[in-house]
C-alpha cells in the first residue's frame, strides 16, 4: 500500500496556515460533548491534556507514574530550539527548518518539519508566560546556547534542566485544567490495550497499578504520548520504566509502525561499568559548547590524559568535521567515537570512551564560568565516576538515548485507525533519521500545544461517530485478552527474574542493531531474538498475583513486549538497505566511512503493518517528496 | 563488599509492615544505591520470594520518584542528591543498613518501601499555576526580568517534589515545597496577577493534607536533592502574611 500523508499543498510556508483555514472546527458548546482520552503524560501528553482541556473537551489523561510530573520529558538537560534569532546571528524558521530536515538525513516529511519550525517560536512564547526560568542575560533578555547540527545560536535553557522546566510548565497548566474539572487524572494507571470500533480507535483498556484492577475507557478519540521505546536496548539514557507496550499494542490493535530502525545513539553518555548497571546516565549535548573530545593518537596508549602532550591527541571531531567541529551531529559524531575505539585507541576500561576535555575552556573563561555553566552536569559526572571533571577530562561513550521510529501518522498527526493520534516521541514525523539536539522538546510541544489541538477538532467535525458504550463486546474482548495476558504471564513457572531476558535481548541489539548493522549481523540477530522470547515464556518467573501493586508483573508485561517488538526493529534495520542517519548499515558507506543514502530505492517512510502473531508484518511505504529543498549529501566538513 | 540490609517489607497500606534482613554479597562500590536493591530483589525472584517494591523511574536524580529512608536519613547520607544517586562507595563492607519509606501522616505507605505523595499533586492543583491559556502569550521577550530574579527562581524551581522534605521534618511539613512552588512563580512578573491567591490556596490546601508548620529545624535543606533553601521559607511566609492581612 502506497501510504497518503495528507500534505496539504501550496508554498511551503502557507501550507500550516492554509491548512488551518480549512480544518472543520467544533463550536465551543459543542466541545464539551467530545471525550478525549490522553496517554503519558510528558510533554506531549501534558501539553495536549491541557490544551484540550483549555479549548472546553473533555479530557482523561493517564500516566503510569504515581505523579504526572515525573514522566521522563523531565530528564532533557540541554535546551529548546526556538527561531527567533535574538542573537542576530541569521536565524530563521527557514534555516531551524532546513536544519532538522538536513540532520534527519532527508528522511522527514518537508511540510512537517517546516510547520515544526514556524510553531517553535509559539511554543517558546507560551512556556516564557507560564514562568518557565529560562536563562537571561544581565539586561533581562533571553539567553542562548548552541547545539549540535547548527550553526547559528538559537537554543533556550534553564541551566540543565530544561527538560524539568518544561515539563513542570505543562504539568502546571494540567493541574489547573484538573482543579477546573476538565481533566480526569488517572495516575498509577497503565494502558494496556487500545480499543478499536468499526475501524475507529474509541477506548483504552488499563490496569490500575495500586489495585490491578483492569478498566474499560471509551471516549472519541485517543491520543498516545508514551514515549520511545529505547529501553528495547535495556543499557539507554531512557528512565527505566520507559516502555513500548501502549505503541506496540496499539500496532498490533491495526496502527502502522513507521521507521522502527532509526534509533539515536547519543555521542556524550557516562560509560558502562558493569554488569549491575541499570541505566547509563547522559551528559548533555550543552557541553560539546566548551568541552573538546579527543583520543590519544598512539593506540593503547595508557598514560593518564595530563601526561599525554598536545601534539600526541587526536580532537577527532575537529580534525573530521572542522566547520562544525565538536558540534556534529550525534550520528556523526557517535560513530566518529566507534571508529577512534574501534582502531584501539579508544581510553578507560575496555578502551570504550573518549575524553571530553574542559581544560581549555577552564583556562579561558575561568573555573566560575564553567561552574555557571555546567556545574550540576559536573556533579553528576563526579558522584557517578568518582572523578572530577574540573580536573580530568570527562570520559564519554555514546549510547542509546531517543527514538525517532514511532507510530505512523500523517500531517493531522493521525495515525491509519482514525480517531487514534499520536504525539510526542511515540509518533515517527518530525526527525527523520536522526534527531537534532534541543529539538524533541521542541517537537513534544509543538504537538500538544499547537497542533493537536486544531487536528483532532476536524476529526470531530467529519466523523458522525459518538463515543462507544463501554459495554461493547470490542471493549469486552480487549479486557478479556488483558487478563489473559496478566495471568499467562503469571503462570510461567521459571525461575529467572524478567531483566535477565530483558538484559540478554539488549545486549544482541546493541551488538547487532546498534551504532552499526549489517545484513549478517541483523540475520543474526533475528535469529536469536525468538530463541530469547522463547525462553522467556518457559523459564521467567512472575511473582505475586495479579492484584494489588506488583512490580514484577508490571516489568514482565513491558519486557514481553520488547520482546517482539525488537524482532520487527531488526526487520526494518534489514530491509532499509542503505545508511542514513542513525541507521548505519556497512555495506553502505563512503570511502571516508560515512552513510550513503539511496534516494532512488528508500527516498520514503516504512510503515509495517501487524498481520498476526505467527505472520510476518507488511511494509507499506509512504514516498517523501522534497518540493522545497535538494536532496543533498549530509556534510558537516 | 557484604552487607546486611534491614529493609521494612509491608503488604499493603492496611497490614502491619516490618523490618526484615538481608545478607547481600559480591556489592561494588561502582553500584547506585538502588542498583543494590535491583541485585537483590533478582536474587529474591530466584529464590522465589516477592521482590522487594520501591519506586524509581530517570535514576539521575530528577523525576523524584526515589523516596528512600536510608539509615534515618531522606536519600540516606551525602547531601545534594537523591536516592538513586547516591553509590555504594559510601558504605564499607560489613556495614548493616536500614531502609525505610518517607515516614509521614499524609504520604502512607502503599507497599514495603513505595508511598503515596499525591498529597503533593493536590497542592500544586489548589494554585501552583500561572493561568495562562495555549495561544495567549504575549512575545517571550516583551517582559525582561532581572537575571538575578530569574536565577532565584529557577533555584526554587529545581525542586523534584520527592517529598523529602516532609520525610526529614518532626511535623512532617511540606513548607519548603509550597515555598519553593510559591517562590518560583512569584518571583517572575508573568506570576504577579494570581501572586497571593496562588500562597493563600496553595497553603490551605497544604494544611487539609495534615502537613505540620514549619519546625525551624531546617532538617528539609539538608536532605533536599536540589539543596533548597530554607530562606524561600520566609518568602513563603511573608507571601502568606501579605496575602491574609493586606490582600483578602
Amino acid at each position: 500500500m502506497i501510504l497518503d500523508g495528507r500534505v496539504p499543498p501550496g508554498p511551503l510556508e502557507q501550507k500550516w496556515d492554509r491548512h488551518r483555514n480549512e480544518l472543520a472546527l467544533v463550536n465551543p458548546a459543542n466541545k464539551r460533548k467530545f471525550h478525549v482520552i490522553v496517554v503519558g503524560t510528558g510533554l506531549a501528553g501534558a501539553s495536549a491534556a491541557a490544551t484540550l482541556a483549555e479549548l472546553g473537551y473533555q479530557v482523561s489523561a493517564f500516566c503510569f507514574h504515581d505523579s504526572p510530573r515525573r514522566a521522563h520529558s523531565i530528564a532533557a538537560q540541554g535546551g529548546i530550539n526556538a527561531a527567533k534569532n535574538y542573537q542576530n546571528d541569521g536565524d530563521s524558521v527557514w534555516r531551524l527548518f532546513y536544519d532538522t530536515i538536513k540532520g534527519g538525513d532527508f528522511r522527514s516529511r518537508e511540510a512537517n518539519v517546516y510547520r515544526l519550525a514556524q510553531v517553535s517560536v509559539n511554543i517558546f512564547d507560551h512556556c516564557v508566560a507560564q514562568g518557565v526560568p529560562f536563562a537571561r542575560e544581565y539586561g533581562g533578555l533571553l539567553a542562548n546556547r548552541s547545539f549540535g547540527g547548527a550553526q547559528v545560536s538559537r537554543t533556550f535553557y534553564a541551566r540543565g534542566q530544561t527538560g524539568q522546566q518544561l515539563l513542570l510548565g505543562a504539568y502546571s497548566a494540567l493541574c489547573r485544567q484538573i482543579s477546573l474539572g476538565q481533566v480526569k487524572m488517572y495516575p498509577r494507571t497503565e494502558m494496556l490495550d487500545l480499543v478499536v470500533v468499526d475501524g475507529h480507535a474509541k477506548g483504552i483498556i488499563t490496569r490500575n497499578l495500586l489495585t490491578g484492577e483492569i478498566q474499560r475507557h471509551a471516549a472519541d478519540a485517543v491520543v498516545l504520548a508514551t514515549g520511545g521505546y529505547g529501553n528495547v536496548f535495556y543499557l539507554s539514557t531512557n528512565a527505566v520504566n520507559s516502555n513500548v507496550t501502549a505503541t506496540y499494542r496499539a500496532y498490533k490493535r491495526g496502527a502502522f509502525f513507521a521507521n522502527p530502525c532509526f534509533t539515536q545513539i547519543h555521542p556524550t553518555c557516562i560509560p558502562v561499568s558493569g554488569d549491575h548497571q541499570s541505566k547509563l546516565t547522559l551528559m548533555s549535548e550543552s557541553l560539546r559548547n566548551d568541552g573538546r573530545v579527543w583520543v590519544p593518537k598512539k593506540k593503547g596508549d595508557t598514560r593518564p590524559p595530563e601526561q599525554i602532550p598536545e601534539d600526541e591527541r587526536d580532537y577527532f571531531l575537529e580534525r573530521m568535521y572542522p566547520s562544525y567541529g565538536n558540534l556534529a551531529p550525534r550520528d556523526i559524531a557517535s560513530r566518529a567515537a566507534k571508529r577512534v575505539c574501534d582502531e584501539g585507541r579508544g581510553v578507560g576500561p575496555g578502551g570504550l570512551g573518549v575524553y571530553l576535555d574542559f581544560s581549555e575552556a577552564i583556562r579561558r573563561l575561568g573555573i566560575e564560568v564553567v561552574r555557571e555553566r555546567y556545574g550540576n552536569l559536573f556533579d553528576m559526572y563526579r558522584e557517578i565516576t568518582n572523578e572530577d571533571p574540573y580536573k580530568v577530562p570527562m570520559r564519554i561513550y555514546p549510547a542509546v538515548h531517543y527514538t525517532m521510529g514511532g507510530l505512523w501518522v500523517d500531517y493531522n498527526l493521525m495515525s491509519n485507525l482514525p480517531g487514534l493520534f499520536v504525539i510526542g516521541e511515540a509518533n515517527f514525523s518530525d526527525h527523520g533519521a536522526n534527531r537534532l539536539g534541543a529539538s524533541a522538546l521542541m517537537q513534544g510541544l509543538a504537538d500538544g500545544y499547537f497542533i493537536l489541538p486544531y487536528t483532532i477538532g476536524d476529526y470531530f467535525a467529519r466523523s458522525k461517530r459518538t463515543r462507544p458504550d463501554p459495554d461493547r463486546p470490542e471493549f469486552r474482548e480487549a479486557e478479556e485478552q488483558t487478563r489473559k495476558g496478566i495471568e499467562r504471564l503469571l503462570a510461567i513457572n521459571g525461575r529467572h527474574p524478567v531483566d535477565v531476558f530483558h538484559r540478554e535481548l539488549g545486549k544482541l541489539l546493541w551488538d547487532h542493531c546498534g551504532m552499526s548493522r549489517s545484513e549478517a549481523s541483523l540475520r543474526h540477530a533475528l535469529e536469536e531474538i525468538p530463541k530469547i522470547r522463547e525462553r522467556f515464556w518457559k523459564e521467567a518467573r512472575v511473582t505475586g498475583g495479579p492484584e494489588g501493586i506488583n512490580q514484577a508483573l508490571e516489568r514482565a508485561g513491558r519486557v514481553a513486549d520488547f520482546l517482539e517488538f525488537a524482532e520487527l526493529l531488526c526487520l526494518d534495520a534489514l530491509e532499509r538497505r542503505e545508511s542514513c542517519g542513525g541507521h548505519f548499515r556497512e555495506e553502505f558507506q563512503t570511502e571516508d566511512g560515512e552513510a550513503k543514502r539511496d534516494d532512488e530505492n528508500f527516498c520514503h517512510v516504512a510503515a509495517w503493518e501487524y498481520r498476526g502473531p505467527k505472520e510476518r508484518p507488511t511494509r507499506h511505504i509512504e514516498p517523501l517528496q522534497f518540493e522545497f529543498v535538494k536532496l543533498a549529501t549530509r556534510s558537516y566538513k | 563488599m557484604r552487607l546486611t540490609l534491614r529493609i521494612w517489607r509491608q503488604k499493603d497500606a492496611n497490614s502491619p509492615g516490618q523490618f526484615v534482613t538481608y545478607v547481600k554479597d559480591h556489592v561494588v562500590p561502582d553500584m547506585s544505591f538502588l542498583e543494590l536493591l535491583d541485585a537483590l530483589n533478582r536474587e529474591l525472584v530466584e529464590r522465589g520470594e516477592e521482590p522487594v517494591a520501591f519506586e524509581s523511574d530517570c535514576r539521575e536524580g530528577i523525576c523524584g520518584s526515589c523516596s528512600l529512608v536510608i539509615n534515618g536519613i531522606p536519600h540516606g547520607p551525602g547531601r545534594g542528591k537523591a536516592s538513586c544517586q547516591l553509590y555504594m562507595r559510601h558504605f564499607r563492607d560489613g556495614d548493616t543498613i536500614t531502609v525505610e519509606p518517607f515516614r509521614a501522616k499524609p504520604f502512607p505507605v502503599l507497599r514495603d518501601l513505595i508511598v503515596d505523595r499525591s498529597a503533593f499533586d493536590r497542592i500544586m492543583q489548589a494554585g501552583g499555576f500561572i493561568s495562562v491559556n495555549a495561544g495567549s502569550a504575549p512575545e517571550a521577550n516583551s517582559i525582561p526580568v532581572p537575571k538575578q530574579n530569574q536565577e532565584l527562581a529557577m533555584d526554587a524551581a529545581a525542586c523534584i517534589g520527592c517529598g523529602a522534605c516532609v520525610a526529614a521534618c518532626k511535623n512532617a511539613s511540606a513548607m519548603l515545597f509550597v515555598a519553593a512552588k510559591v517562590s518560583h512563580l512569584g518571583l517572575l512578573p508573568q506570576g504577579q496577577p494570581e501572586r497571593y491567591r496562588r500562597v493563600r490556596n496553595m497553603v490551605a490546601q497544604m494544611d487539609k493534607e495534615g502537613f505540620g508548620g514549619c519546625s525551624n529545624t531546617f532538617e528539609c535543606e539538608a536532605v533536599c536533592p536540589k539543596q533548597i533553601s530554607v530562606r524561600f521559607i520566609a518568602r513563603l511566609n511573608r507571601d502568606y502574611l501579605r496575602a491574609v492581612l493586606l490582600e483578602p
